[in-house]
């Protein structure tokens, strides 16, 4: 139902991971920073943390009629639950990215193109787990066009508190890293 | 760059962009109670109307919120609230209050599942009829429906504007897609928006009733403060806004309070039309479902069946004449919405059999798919064959 030019994201995890603010993020890139059309959608349950939770972004040339994913390019999990749930959605020749120490893998689609990053254990040893989905999104910008990678960051240090943008920053920088090294990889094999 | 007016493209929630529609609009109170996912309409305003001069408070509950709010605006005050299906039902009785002394007032209901607590935190549609007829008593209310965090930016001015206006409580029946949902949002210079003002007397103290038709059938309003005697009741009143326990006097006041709103609704009613000038058959939607709704239309169009969208921006008053004649020119006229069959009620009624209704449901947690209301539309084509 959706126009040709329409790509569609999902980002799943639970509650307190920064997974809406990954989507308002990428959503603030392509709208702000971009130009094009964009909406987020978020889903949660009652509780404030730790329940799953996930947000959908839609970007378009065009203005966007139904804000929902149905057929998504990209899915991106930082939980478990959310990647059971929410991968066998991708389309084949979809990117589907996950955090490696907090996604067990079982069998996937040989049509997929698939990816992992240690976003969290990366955040940890920068000094705080919270910006797990920062180092995430600079992975997802080295792996995809979705959004240019400038508006991303500007759209990212806008997002966040003014007095932590340079450790962002640094965080994104080293999501983008990985990514670099992971195209490079798979395109030597 | 004014501070209540943030002149510029942002991407915001819908919640957000109704509290910035709010400001540009005027609205310098606020009272309310949080509730998902209604929450962020109230968070922002605490955030934002300090910083322009206004007042917020954090009520004890949704039925002292609506109490405030009328007091707000009677001290002069453009005001609102906001809340969801819970704190909606409680808000009623007070709603009534604001119809019976025609205060001026917006109340946003960004609705989720019900009945009862329901789904906090996922959408519904389903106090639509609740924002008609929730109240007791004999009147009549303007319900504005928007679609997108745009809209709950311009249909909040608009609200404000209608309920300046027509002196009556407005009330913007969002969901909870709708308020959560991020998107670009426009909003314009302080001076391209449009603002209505309530109309105040000019007659000398003396000389003021303060319930006597005005202009349009609406009495001109003096604030409390400005020097005018003053009686406010949501007992049956005379002109002077006395108490008077007569038929004549009740009959005399409904007559006033429901005739304002059905003898202006030139200046009410609006809706948009997509795709409706060779359609045969009529989507007629609200809110997120109007999204879906747009959705089907336009895949649909690409595929040559010949069907088109209403899109309803002003939900109550329902437009009576406009569906009852439409009726007559299409095969079938379909309503998709996230209840079990509220305002398609209104389809029914109208057109009298003169084409088939029917509705595409859900009983709220999800949202419509285009892909639903497209089979819908294959189906009545089928069965109009």
């Amino acid at each position: 139902m959706a126009q040709a030019t329409q790509r569609e994201v999902i980002i799943t995890g639970f509650g307190g991971q920064g997974i809406i603010l990954t989507g308002n993020i990428l959503g603030t890139a392509a709208t702000i920073g971009d130009g094009r059309h964009a909406t987020m959608t978020q889903s949660y349950g009652p509780e404030a943390r730790g329940g799953s939770c996930s947000s959908q972004v839609i970007v378009s040339e065009g203005e966007i009629a139904f804000p929902y994913a149905e057929k998504p390019q990209m899915v991106i999990c930082m939980s478990q639950e959310g990647f059971t749930k929410n991968k066998d959605a991708l389309i084949p020749g979809g990117l589907l990215i996950w955090d490696s120490d907090l996604v067990e893998v079982d069998e996937l689609n040989p049509a997929w193109q698939c990816y992992d990053v240690p976003a969290t254990r990366v955040a940890e040893e920068m000094g705080n787990k919270m910006m797990a989905n920062i180092v995430m999104l600079g992975f997802v910008s080295a792996l995809s066009d979705l959004v240019s990678v400038e508006s991303l960051k500007n759209a990212m240090l806008g997002s966040v508190p003014p007095k932590t943008r340079d450790k962002n920053l640094a965080a994104f920088e080293r999501g983008r890293e990985y990514g670099l090294k992971a195209v490079q990889e798979r395109s030597r094999r | 760059m004014s501070k209540a007016v943030l002149t510029g493209t942002h991407f915001m929630n819908g919640d957000e962009a109704c509290c910035e529609g709010a400001l540009a609009a005027g609205c310098r109170f606020f009272a309310g109670y949080p509730i998902t996912p209604a929450t962020e309409v109230a968070e922002c305003m605490s955030r934002r109307l300090p910083q322009v001069g206004g007042v917020f408070i954090q009520m004890e509950d949704e039925i002292a919120s609506m109490a405030a709010i009328l007091g707000g605006s009677w001290g002069g005050v453009k005001s609102m609230t906001s809340t969801s299906g819970p704190g909606f039902s409680l808000m009623m009785e007070n709603i009534g209050l604001g119809v019976c002394t025609e205060t001026p007032c917006v109340v946003c209901n960004v609705q989720r599942a019900g009945p009862s607590t329901g789904l906090p935190t996922l959408v519904g549609q389903g106090d639509m009829m609740q924002a008609r007829w929730g109240s007791h008593g004999v009147y009549e209310i303007i319900a504005v429906a928007p679609s997108s965090p745009q809209e709950m930016f311009d249909f909040t001015i608009k609200a404000f504007n209608l309920s300046e206006r027509f002196r009556v409580p407005v009330m913007i029946m969002a969901d909870e897609v709708v308020g959560h949902m991020n998107e670009r949002v426009v909003i314009p210079s302080p001076e391209a928006i449009h603002l209505v003002e309530r109309a105040k007397p000019s007659v000398p103290p003396e000389q003021y009733l303060p319930y006597q038709a005005g202009p349009e059938g609406v009495p001109f309003m003096a604030n409390y403060g400005d020097g005018y005697h003053m009686h406010v009741t949501g007992l049956t009143h005379d002109e002077r806004g006395y108490p008077v326990m007569e038929v004549w006097a009740q009959e005399q006041m409904t007559q006033r309070i429901v005739g304002k709103i059905k003898n202006n609704l030139e200046h009410i009613l609006d809706y948009d039309l997509v795709c409706m000038d060779d359609a045969e058959v009529a989507v007629v939607a609200y809110g997120i479902s109007a999204r879906s709704a747009r959705g089907a239309v336009l895949a649909a169009r690409e595929q040559g069946i010949k069907v088109g969208l209403v899109k309803l921006n002003v939900a109550w008053p329902f437009p009576e004449d406009f569906i009852r004649d439409l009726s007559g020119r299409v095969k079938a006229m379909i309503m998709p919405e996230i209840n079990l069959g509220q305002m398609v009620l209104e389809l029914e009624r109208l057109s009298q059999g003169r084409c088939p209704v029917s509705l595409v449901s859900h009983p709220g947690g999800g949202i419509i798919t285009p892909g639903r209301i497209l089979a819908a539309v294959r189906e009545s084509l089928k069965e109009a064959a």
